[in-house]
């Protein structure tokens, strides 16, 4: 394979592709299959068949406002048609070359206007089964431009040079940590790809991975030729049986094409991929933990360091990144450094994925450069609160997060702003909550999830988020005293500093952020024995007698 | 100057700490300079005083009354001294709460007996369903540990309580000591 | 500052010591009488920094590092017993008094115990959390030992000693979180499992969570510094 035979194929599909008049984009992500996208899929097929028009009927990956799914989308007018049902296939194919069908049309311009797709430019496009689809977006070019005229060294320099940080949570600066283990010594390295999403209300991954698996392959194998790595794992949560099975599909295409293997393009590079899954421990997103998981003992993390990238997988030097970092290279190295390093805020750069749940109009799957001031995001691209119902406070970071109140919209997203606000930039999950939300039940949920989730390896995790789920119940319950504030407090700060892993180290985080902004919810709670938003069950304090 | 008044109360312990309280021998007399023993189950006083200046107290709270009397206790009381393990840390009375008090009266009024098994209920007060120590209850000034706290512990504790020299606990004492 | 010298120049608490590289803060502030509690590590096994009992405050740092574990480097600067670790570590003692049911005054361990030294050490004359009372069992099935799991602290020593000196494995921990239990075998009674009834586990167990049926009431000190001499053994071998 060379760029040559790349521009060839991807030549023969849009010769292919012309062929149609029509092409029909059926989402097939989990959320619009789960509403029946595959039956819609096959009565289009047999409608188009039926009606005789040119019509390309394709599966893609997610489209982005979910709430609205199943999505349809008709290329190439590009007329977004929502909650189709199977019954509708007919009426859309007989529409083709005509006027649309007003029913089922939407107007999301202002959902779509405002986001910027870099991680998701394919998604929605693209069939992810089909490694020719990707290919003639581009696909593969960055690797083979990164193996034919670049130096290892000049990849790194590359992605160091655009500013990507990891797009895990923690916001560490990609090219720093390529060229940590591009340095380290030894004659056998890892690439891994951490997909253990976990975060509750988190998805971005899980899209990524099924409806562009394509990128990450890509972005891994540039990762690996830049760290000097000759084999690869992607730690897929067994959660995501879609995204495994495209992922399967995607590394046995890749290699059929001879994108993966050995002397790749013709060059001396080795690499290959395994699928490693995970067994529904939300501790494996941890990197320590995760290379424990997949060297197939316990999985619980270490104390760091020595970190990944001098001693990882095996004690060899391994990269971890998240999914959505590597699908940001491919780009980054197609269109350069600089070019992303324009986008995005000061210290943020680039765009950034994130899952808008919760409260909100348009939940679904959006990106949007990184600097957006979080208004934006919950009234133009979320299109607000539904119901009548005013905004109470944003959830990001999942379970190591913060809540941002309603009065901080203007914040813009980055790194470092939503740090200086309590909560993290996390993996993207971003949970929006009205009036009917009650703060303290909300640290609680955070809290009780840590606590079932924690290892149990370190004691501040183990017992620590225990206690603080007790200590949180008494205060909903309305049997907690200011004592028990207090503690709660003491117990945060020892959990925070004390934890051995990330998981323990932010459990806190959604404590201390409800109780920096709503500390009045929780006097409501202690003092005057009531829930403002009516959500927990308050009653007289009574001792169950024997 | 006046003596200080001193109360001891007994709620769910074995009466151990009591012993070893006795335990100080003739050193009690020399106590009894400094304090007057206006409570215990060992002088005959039925009612709580109002004002106490110190009072131990032994055992974990596992009853209804055992809380009524804490509380009482606790609004007479000027030093309030949780004395032994069972008070501080729910010790051996506690340890029917990982199965609950049934399970016990259970095994205890109906299995084991060998005539006219029944549950009492009448004039005992009723258990708690766990049992807790006292500071989970009210506000505690001294802790007091040790299964029970030694003699010499209790000497020096009291002494020093009685003339307000400062106490180093852990360094007389600890839990099951 | 160059990393290949084999000698190394730091500051524990304030005291000038040398240590080789390599070495660990635990070991090298060992060296030189400077006391850092441990619960989980002991002299011998490898150490996984779960306790936490150890962390110390590095200059220029504001993540504490677990000494066991945190090797030296040319420099450094550690702060072994500030305010704040006296803080965290009488916390993390009364998680674990109220995590389990300890009860001092009924243990084997009772005046040997390394939870209650600790304890004792750090000033816990009461735990200020609520205690959690789990249901857990007692598992008497060995012919020779016993596991209270009431008083189990999860430190892993028994695991990594049974794994790492006796290389027979039959410890292991099951279960995540406030769950954890240390496990025989595939979870089968201890009596039943493939133990080799060396009986190093409950020389090491830290507390009365392993011991020996023929020790009565608070008759039973444990020997744990049997371990670095085996080692020695072995390795002169």
């Amino acid at each position: 394979m060379n760029i040559e035979e790349l521009e060839q194929i991807a030549e023969s599909v849009r010769l292919e592709n012309s062929r149609y008049d029509f092409e029909v984009n059926v989402c097939m992500d989990l959320a619009c299959m789960s509403q029946g996208s595959d039956r819609l899929r096959d009565e289009l097929v047999k409608a188009a068949e039926a009606s005789g028009k040119k019509v390309l009927v394709r599966r893609t990956g997610c489209m982005g406002p979910c709430s609205s799914g199943p999505l349809v989308r008709v290329d190439p007018e590009e007329t977004l048609y929502h909650h189709v049902k199977a019954g509708d296939a007919e009426a859309i194919v007989s529409s083709l070359g005509g006027d649309p069908v007003p029913a089922l049309q939407c107007d999301l311009n202002e959902h779509f206007d405002k986001q910027v797709r870099v991680v998701l430019e394919n998604a929605g496009h693209i069939d992810p089964e089909k490694i020719d689809d990707y290919i003639a977006r581009d696909g593969y070019k960055a690797l083979l431009t990164a193996l034919t005229e670049m130096t290892p060294n000049g990849v790194v320099h590359r992605i160091t040079e655009s500013g990507l940080r990891g797009r895990g949570g923690g916001g560490y600066p990609t090219g720093l940590k390529w060229g940590t283990v591009a340095k380290a010594g030894g004659d056998l390295k890892y690439v891994v790809c951490n997909g253990d999403e976990g975060d509750p209300g988190a998805f971005m991954d899980r899209s990524v991975m099924e409806g562009d698996p394509h990128r990450i392959i890509e972005g891994m194998a540039i990762a690996a030729y830049g760290v000097g790595a000759s084999k690869g794992f992607i730690y897929v949560r067994a959660e995501y049986p879609i995204a495994v099975s495209r992922l399967t599909t995607a590394l046995r295409e890749a290699r059929r094409r001879g994108l993966l293997g050995n002397g790749i393009c013709g060059t001396t590079f080795n690499f290959d991929v395994e699928i490693r899954l995970g067994a529904g421990a939300f501790v494996c997103g941890e990197e320590t933990a995760l290379l424990a998981s997949i060297e197939g003992r316990r999985g619980t993390p270490r104390p760091r360091p020595p970190y990944p990238a001098v001693s990882g997988l095996w004690g060899k030097p391994t990269l971890i990144n998240n999914v959505e970092t590597y699908a940001n290279v491919a780009p980054i190295v197609r269109n350069g450094g600089k070019w992303f390093f324009n986008m995005g805020s000061e210290r943020s750069k680039g765009t950034k994925v994130f899952a808008l749940t919760g409260r909100i109009t348009h939940t679904g799957l959006i990106e949007v450069p990184l600097g957006i001031k979080l208004w934006e995001i919950i009234d133009v691209i979320g299109g607000g609160v539904p119901g009548g119902h005013t905004l109470k406070a944003v959830q990001t970071g999942g379970p190591s997060g913060g809540c941002i109140p309603a009065e901080m919209l203007g914040l813009g997203v980055s790194y470092d702003a939503l740090m200086a606000a309590g909560s993290i930039m996390g993996s993207g999950g971003m949970i929006v909550m009205d009036d009917t939300s009650c703060m303290v039940n909300v640290a609680r949920f955070f809290i009780e999830f840590c606590m079932t989730e924690s290892c149990g390896k370190c004691i501040p995790c183990r017992a620590g988020t225990a206690q603080m789920y007790t200590l949180l119940t008494r205060i909903c319950e309305g049997q907690g005293t200011m004592d028990d504030l207090d503690l709660l407090v003491e117990l945060c700060d020892t959990v925070k500093n004390a934890s051995l892993c990330g998981l323990g180290q932010t459990a806190p985080n959604p404590v201390l952020s409800t109780l920096k902004y709503f500390r009045n919810e929780y006097i409501e709670h202690i003092v005057h024995k009531r829930c403002p938003a009516g959500v927990c069950n308050i009653q007289a304090p009574v001792e169950v007698l024997a | 100057m006046s003596k200080l008044k001193l109360a001891t109360v007994w709620l769910d312990g074995c009466s151990g700490c009591h012993m070893s309280i006795l335990d100080m021998d003739e050193r009690l007399l020399a106590i009894a300079e400094v304090v007057d023993i206006v409570y215990s189950p060992i002088v005959d006083t039925k009612d709580y005083p109002d004002a106490v200046d110190i009072a131990l107290v032994e055992g974990a709270v596992a009853s209804v009354d055992d809380e009524r009397k804490i509380r009482k206790i606790r609004a007479h009381t000027k030093l309030l001294v949780a004395m032994g393990d069972c008070a501080i840390t729910g010790n051996v009375p506690s340890m029917r709460n990982p199965i609950g008090p049934q399970a016990i009266l259970d095994r205890a009024y109906i299995e084991n007996a060998s005539a006219q098994p029944q549950i009492p209920c009448v004039v005992v007060p009723q258990l708690l369903r766990v049992v807790r120590p006292i500071h989970e209850f009210v506000k505690v000034d001294v802790f007091l540990p040790g299964c029970p706290p030694s003699a010499d512990t209790f000497h020096a504790a009291l002494t020093a309580l009685a003339t307000g020299v400062p106490l180093d606990i852990p360094a007389l004492t600890r839990f099951g000591a | 500052m160059n990393d290949a010298v084999e000698v190394k120049t730091l500051i524990i608490d304030e005291q000038e010591v040398s240590a080789r590289r390599g070495q660990t803060i635990l070991e090298v502030a060992r060296e030189n009488g400077i006391q850092i509690p441990t619960l989980c590590s002991l002299d011998g096994l490898s150490s996984v920094g779960a306790c936490r009992m150890c962390l110390v405050e590095i200059k220029g740092s504001n993540k504490l590092l677990p000494a066991c574990v945190a090797t030296v480097y040319e420099g450094m600067e550690v702060t072994t017993n500030s305010e704040r670790l006296q803080k965290y570590r009488r916390n993390i003692l009364e998680l674990l008094f109220a995590e389990r049911n300890h009860i001092c005054s009924v243990c084997v361990s009772n005046g040997h115990c390394e939870l209650q030294t600790l304890g004792q050490q750090h000033g816990l004359t009461h735990v200020r959390l609520p205690y959690r009372n789990p249901d857990l069992h007692v598992d008497a099935s060995h012919e020779r030992f016993t596991v209270d799991h009431n008083r189990c602290v999860l430190c892993t020593r028994c695991v990594r000693v049974c794994a790492e000196i006796e290389g027979a494995h039959i410890w292991d921990v099951k279960g995540r979180g406030i769950d954890s239990i240390v496990i025989t075998d595939l979870n089968q009674p201890w009596g039943e499992s493939a133990c080799t009834r060396c009986g190093k586990c409950v020389q090491v167990c830290p507390t009365g969570a392993l011991f020996d049926k023929s020790k009565v009431g608070a008759d039973h000190p444990k020997y744990p510094d049997f371990l670095p001499f085996l080692n020695m053994m072995r390795e002169a071998q």
